[in-house]
């Protein structure tokens, strides 16, 4: 009997330990196995023993903020942060915030907010509702500033062990330079678990980083180091090598970090140019969706509409007015506002034309004051009824973030949607052009009125509905817009000489001219932008398309056919 | 000149050909028997040959006119000559020695090749009178036109350039207010002030009232022999009432030539006219 | 034909008419204010005597664009870039003029100089201490940028809303430019504090009336000259090239010339204007740059009547004197005024007011004749 007794013990004892040992985190250091107890006297730098799960050993940390000694629960974070547990970053801004609390009757330390009766208890690994205090039976735990500064040091090492691969390396990146020997101690500890190869590549760049500062490593150590790490686009990565150039005794060391420099230069102009090329193309698509209508509307009908800018605007303030309409549906409220915007600005646009533009026909530079005048008065009318003051659209959660691709080159969602967003239009509306009977009507009036009317087109009807689908886009561009800059009465203003160059260099003929011409001068722009600052840049834009318009009158894609004469 | 002209072995360079640099104008030599002479011009627009071939000469102070159906080629025939069109292949010379196919518009029009086209364009805010020292033939640069006022010798040369257009009365009166038929004449009147030994009149009468193309037919008939007039016109009646040689366009060469009745009686005319009575 | 000559300009009915009422006015303006007391209900302001000078100048700059746009078909809305450096030519001798009466004192340097932290004054500010550079600078500068921009705009044959359009953003990026520190012309602060004038200060009312008289002067003068060019052969010229330009290109004329030629002229008349204006308003900045005003002038020349000249000028009064009112009682209001000003004038009254003062007094003349005039209107 006492044998099987034996053999049962040691059976329970074995699969106990195995089960311990799968819940707990695979592979950590075989590190101390002191057991954690309650208070007092730990170690400082203690890891997780093996067979202890990490939940136990999260809990006897918490414990420890019951005491008052702000060492103990300088401990206490310390531990929590490397415990390699998920609720470890939640638990310390918990502690930020005030939240997590000392339950005085109970003797535990819980999470709680506060409520009618005096707080709301949960508990602090499952957020489980456990019950309620008085006001006073609880207090939070306190901490002081010292302790605040390390709780924030150490998130980001906590958010290592974040479940989101994402936010783990986003975490590791924020510790790429650091040498703190216990930042260190827990990058080594992830670098052995973690599965995710972008997260790790980040962590294995921090450690190389710290081998290479180093002054106790060893010059084959630092080499291997610094091969890891040549071509890295990690700012903390260059300025190393660079020190490494300057002060390394080793001839070895230093063609080293020289070849690891230039490869890394390379990389960094080859993105910068990928950079500058995105937000050329992002200027494009801006300038593109506000020229698109005026080449419309000039390339139909011969009308240059300086009130085109105040279009665009009140577009942006539609969008600004749904938002306030619907304060809670910031996600979908752009595509309530886009045809929201379309519908305001075609009105507008219509009224305009058949009350003023329309007895203007054959007179551009008349229609050219008149639809100025029409500005001035859309735009104190804006200032009049909302305020010259600007004001802001929101953007909606899926528009916001960028899209990392390396340290030095993010797309920002809100361009990268503006950019496909531009091209959906355009392909729109060549659509429309190709392929409706209002299209077909609109290019015949285009290319010979007097035809076109003779054919029959109703070239009124065809007038008034080509003026309000170019002032339609207008407002389209005005919702764009909103989402890229301040939303202010000037802001028509803003984009309507640029425009205007857009439609002179690429010619009326063509929807393609406006394409073409609105991305080389969104590009070209850029490119010309860091050598010479904004201000120059705009100046040689304009000067090239003067030269431009010497060898080519009409731009680009300039009007084919006898009407186009005139 | 082109590429491959340049390379061409069985030509001699065109510059060093004798007699074919264009003359400064003012130097027109009238020495041989016509003032105009074109030889086989040929001018194709993509493929469609607006002049086949066509050789055309005019004698000094003569009154010609081209006659032909739409599309025979007779406003083409006028761009070469003005120097709007260039031919692809054939000679246009003025007189002995200028080359019309190399001169520029402005060159022939100094030379004095005027032409009066069939649209009316006098400048409606000015006077007639004001409109013909627009034309007048002589320096134009910006400078001259502000320091030096009309001489009283250009004054009248102007009014008897009026006179002759019949327009006399109407000198102070605005080119815009005139009649369709009074600014055609002072159209010509404007051409006329160019000082032109040539004068392409391109479907003058088109909008007329009866007694309008009357005096336009005494108008040109006046300006022989001074002039070479040329004239292009689809109406059959005023064509007989001034003609003496006439040319008929078909198709881009000249199909038949001669006194009017002997034009008319032609069987290749009636065959291309058939069912055109004028 | 009217040929004119300069003694024809000066003396025929229209030009009495103007040059009287002009000096006339001005005349009576000068004396109420220095001979009349302050206290008399009479007296005319120091203010409303440069007020006057301001007006004035803006005539003057009207009467320049009438030049290019009623007489040649250009439209040109980047005038006041033209305006705006004859200013800035005027407002450079002014700083040097202060000397060490600035905030900081230095002798040479004007304060915002001093207060950018420059060690001495750049190249292009030596020489505005005399006042015969500066005069030659305030004709020039507009001038040289008037026909390299024209030379290369009309040779091109740019033309219609494409030049208009290529005017605007002239004007515009000027104004970007001249709003930088770097530029050296005070930014976007512009130049200001001026001291005196030739040596005379600029706060005593004889020397604001003596600029009064000044711009009264240069406005009879260009409204002389114009006259006279417009009724050479090269004003027929230009009016010809206004109406049909290919059709007086075809008559041999190098249309392209023409215009360049007018546009320069009439770029220079337009400095003159910014020049006198910058000591009767104490100021000049970048904003006189801006796109608007070079807009807003082409409206004082379409409400007085295009191809007038006189017109351009009653145009330019009216329209800032409305725009001072305005701006005093209902300042909220003025640009819808001056919207709705442009709509209207180009809608029912194309010819100004001038045109309709004309065709109301045919009228009353000859009640029952039907309106022969073809309507040609200047493009």
């Amino acid at each position: 009997m006492p044998r099987v007794l034996l053999l049962i013990f040691m059976l329970l004892g074995a699969s106990g330990t195995a089960v311990a040992q799968t819940s707990a985190a695979p592979a950590d250091d075989a590190g101390q196995t002191t057991m954690a107890s309650p208070e007092g006297e730990d170690r400082p730098s203690e890891s997780v023993a093996p067979g202890v799960s990490k939940e136990e050993a999260l809990r006897t940390s918490l414990a420890k903020f019951k005491s008052r000694d702000f060492d103990v629960k300088a401990e206490a974070i310390e531990t929590i942060a490397r415990s390699g547990h998920e609720r470890g970053e939640a638990l310390l801004q918990a502690l930020l915030d005030r939240e997590l609390l000392h339950d005085l009757a109970g003797d535990r330390i819980v999470l709680g907010k506060q409520s009618e009766q005096g707080w709301a208890l949960r508990d602090p690994i499952s957020e489980e509702d456990v019950g309620s205090a008085e006001a006073r039976a609880a207090r939070p735990v306190i901490i002081n500033n010292r302790l605040r500064q390390q709780i924030r040091d150490l998130k980001s090492v906590t958010a290592l062990a974040n479940p989101n691969p994402l936010a783990r390396r986003e975490a590791a990146q924020r510790l790429v330079g650091n040498t703190d020997p216990v930042v260190l101690d827990a990058l080594r500890a992830r670098q052995a678990e973690e599965a995710n190869p972008l997260v790790k590549g980040v962590i294995d760049t921090a450690l190389n980083i710290a081998v290479l500062r180093d002054p106790a490593s060893q010059l084959n150590e630092r080499l291997n180091a610094i091969d890891a790490v040549a071509g890295s686009l990690e700012p903390a990565v260059r300025n190393v090598l660079r020190d490494r150039l300057a002060q390394s005794d080793a001839a070895a060391e230093r063609n080293a970090a020289d070849r690891a420099l230039k490869k890394i230069d390379l990389r960094t102009e080859r993105y910068e140019t990928a950079d500058t090329l995105f937000f050329g193309l992002s200027l494009g698509s801006v300038l593109l969706l506000a020229a698109i209508g005026l080449a419309i509307t000039f390339g139909v009908m011969g009308v240059i509409n300086m009130a085109h800018g105040e279009l665009i605007m009140l577009g942006a303030y539609t969008t600004f007015v749904v938002q306030q309409i619907f304060p809670d549906g910031h996600e979908w409220s752009l595509l309530v506002a886009l045809p929201a915007a379309f519908l305001v600005s075609a009105v507008v646009g219509i009224v305009i034309e058949r009350g003023v533009i329309r007895f203007l026909y054959g007179r551009p530079l008349e229609t050219l004051l008149a639809t100025f005048g029409v500005s001035l008065i859309l735009q104190q009318a804006v200032r009049v009824i909302f305020s010259p003051l600007n004001r802001s659209v929101v953007t909606p959660e899926w528009m916001s973030g960028a899209l990392q691709i390396n340290p030095i080159f993010s797309l920002t969602y809100n361009r990268l949607y503006i950019i496909v967003f531009a091209l959906i239009v355009f392909f729109a509306l060549q659509l429309v052009l190709k392929k409706t009977r209002l299209g077909l009507q609109v290019r015949a009036v285009s290319q010979n009125r007097g035809t076109a009317r003779a054919m029959g087109i109703r070239s009124e009807r065809v007038n008034a509905l080509t003026f309000g689908l170019g002032s339609g886009i207008a407002g389209i561009a005005g919702v764009a817009l909103a989402q890229l800059t301040n939303v202010g009465p000037n802001l028509g203003h803003a984009y309507i000489i640029d425009s205007f160059m857009v439609v002179v260099f690429g010619g009326v003929g063509n929807l393609w001219g406006t394409l073409t011409a609105a991305f080389s001068l969104g590009i070209a722009n850029k490119i010309i932008e860091p050598m010479a600052g904004a201000v120059l840049a705009k100046i040689m834009v304009l000067v090239f398309i003067i030269l431009f318009i010497q060898r080519k009158p009409r731009g680009l894609f300039p009007q084919r056919g006898r009407a186009a004469e005139e | 000149m082109s590429l491959r002209d340049t390379f061409r072995r069985d030509q001699v360079f065109a510059p060093l050909r004798p007699g074919t640099r264009p003359v400064r104008p003012g130097q027109l030599d009238t020495g041989g028997k016509h003032i105009l002479y074109m030889e086989d011009i040929t001018v194709s627009f993509d493929g469609f040959k607006a002049l086949n071939d066509l050789t055309l000469y005019i004698k000094p102070g003569e009154l010609r006119c081209i006659i032909g159906p739409n599309g025979a080629g007779k406003s083409t025939l006028m761009d070469v000559i003005t120097g709007k069109t260039r031919p692809d292949t054939g000679s246009c010379f003025f007189g002995q020695t200028m080359d019309l196919t190399r001169m520029t518009e402005t060159e022939i029009a100094t030379a004095g090749i005027g032409r009066k086209f069939q649209k009316p364009t006098v400048f409606p805010e000015h006077t007639a009178l004001e409109n013909l020292e627009l034309a007048m033939a002589g320096p134009k640069g910006t400078w001259q036109a502000l320091l030096q006022p009309v001489t009283g010798q250009q004054y009248d040369w102007m009014a008897q350039t009026l006179e002759t257009v019949g327009l006399l009365a109407q000198k102070d009166q605005l080119a815009g207010a005139l009649s369709h038929g009074q600014k055609q004449w002072l159209e010509i009147a404007m051409v006329l002030m160019q000082k032109p030994r040539l004068l392409l009149v391109d479907e003058p009468i088109a909008g007329m009232t009866r007694q309008e193309v009357e005096r336009t037919a005494e108008l040109l008939q006046s300006l022989v022999g001074e002039h070479s007039v040329m004239v292009v016109e689809h109406d059959m009646e005023f064509i007989r009432s001034i003609a003496n040689t006439v040319t008929v366009l078909h198709q881009g060469s000249v199909l038949a030539e001669g006194k009017m009745q002997d034009v008319q009686n032609d069987p290749k005319v009636i065959e291309v006219y058939l069912g055109e009575t004028g | 034909m009217r040929h004119s000559d300069l003694t024809t300009a000066l003396t025929d009915r229209t030009a009495k008419t103007f040059l009287g009422i002009l000096f006339g006015a001005v005349l009576i303006v000068a004396l109420l204010n220095l001979l009349v007391p302050a206290e008399s209900g009479l007296h005319v302001s120091s203010y409303t005597v440069s007020l006057l000078g301001k007006y004035l100048c803006y005539a003057l700059l009207a009467l320049a664009l009438d030049l290019v746009w009623g007489y040649c078909g250009i439209l040109s809305l980047g005038h006041g870039a033209f305006f705006a450096l004859g200013g800035y030519a005027m407002g450079m001798y002014l700083m040097r003029q202060i000397g060490d009466r600035g905030v900081y004192g230095h002798p040479t340097l004007p304060d915002f100089m001093v207060f950018l932290n420059w060690e001495e004054l750049p190249w292009y500010w030596h020489g505005f201490d005399s006042f015969g550079f500066a005069m030659l600078m305030v004709a020039l500068v507009p001038g040289v940028l008037a026909f390299v921009f024209g030379w290369l705009a009309f040779r091109s044959r740019v033309t219609g809303v494409y030049l208009s359009i290529i005017t605007q953003a002239l004007t515009y990026a000027l104004m970007l430019a001249f709003f930088r520190n770097e530029l050296g012309f005070g930014g976007n602060n512009g130049l200001t504090d001026f001291k005196d004038i030739l040596g005379f200060s600029l706060r005593e009312d004889s020397t604001r009336v003596a600029l009064l008289v000044a711009s009264a002067v240069a406005l009879g003068g260009a409204f002389v000259l114009s006259r006279w060019i417009t009724g050479t052969r090269l004003g027929r010229t230009v009016m010809a090239v206004r109406d049909a330009e290919s059709r007086a290109r075809f008559l041999g004329y190098r249309t392209e010339h023409y215009k360049l030629w007018i546009f320069t002229v009439s770029a220079i008349l337009a400095g003159i204007a910014g020049a006198l204006y910058v000591p009767q308003v104490g100021i000049i900045n970048p904003g006189e740059f801006s796109p608007l005003n070079s807009i807003e002038l082409v409206v004082w020349v379409a409400v007085g009547g295009r191809a007038t000249l006189y017109g351009a000028v009653i145009g330019a009064i009216l329209v800032n004197y409305g725009k001072t009112v305005f701006t005093g009682v209902m300042p909220e209001a003025w640009l819808f005024a001056l919207g709705g000003l442009f709509v209207a004038v180009t809608v029912f009254l194309p010819q100004g007011l001038v045109g309709l003062a004309k065709s109301l007094l045919k009228r009353k003349r000859q009640p029952d004749a039907t309106d022969k005039e073809a309507d040609h209107e200047p493009a």
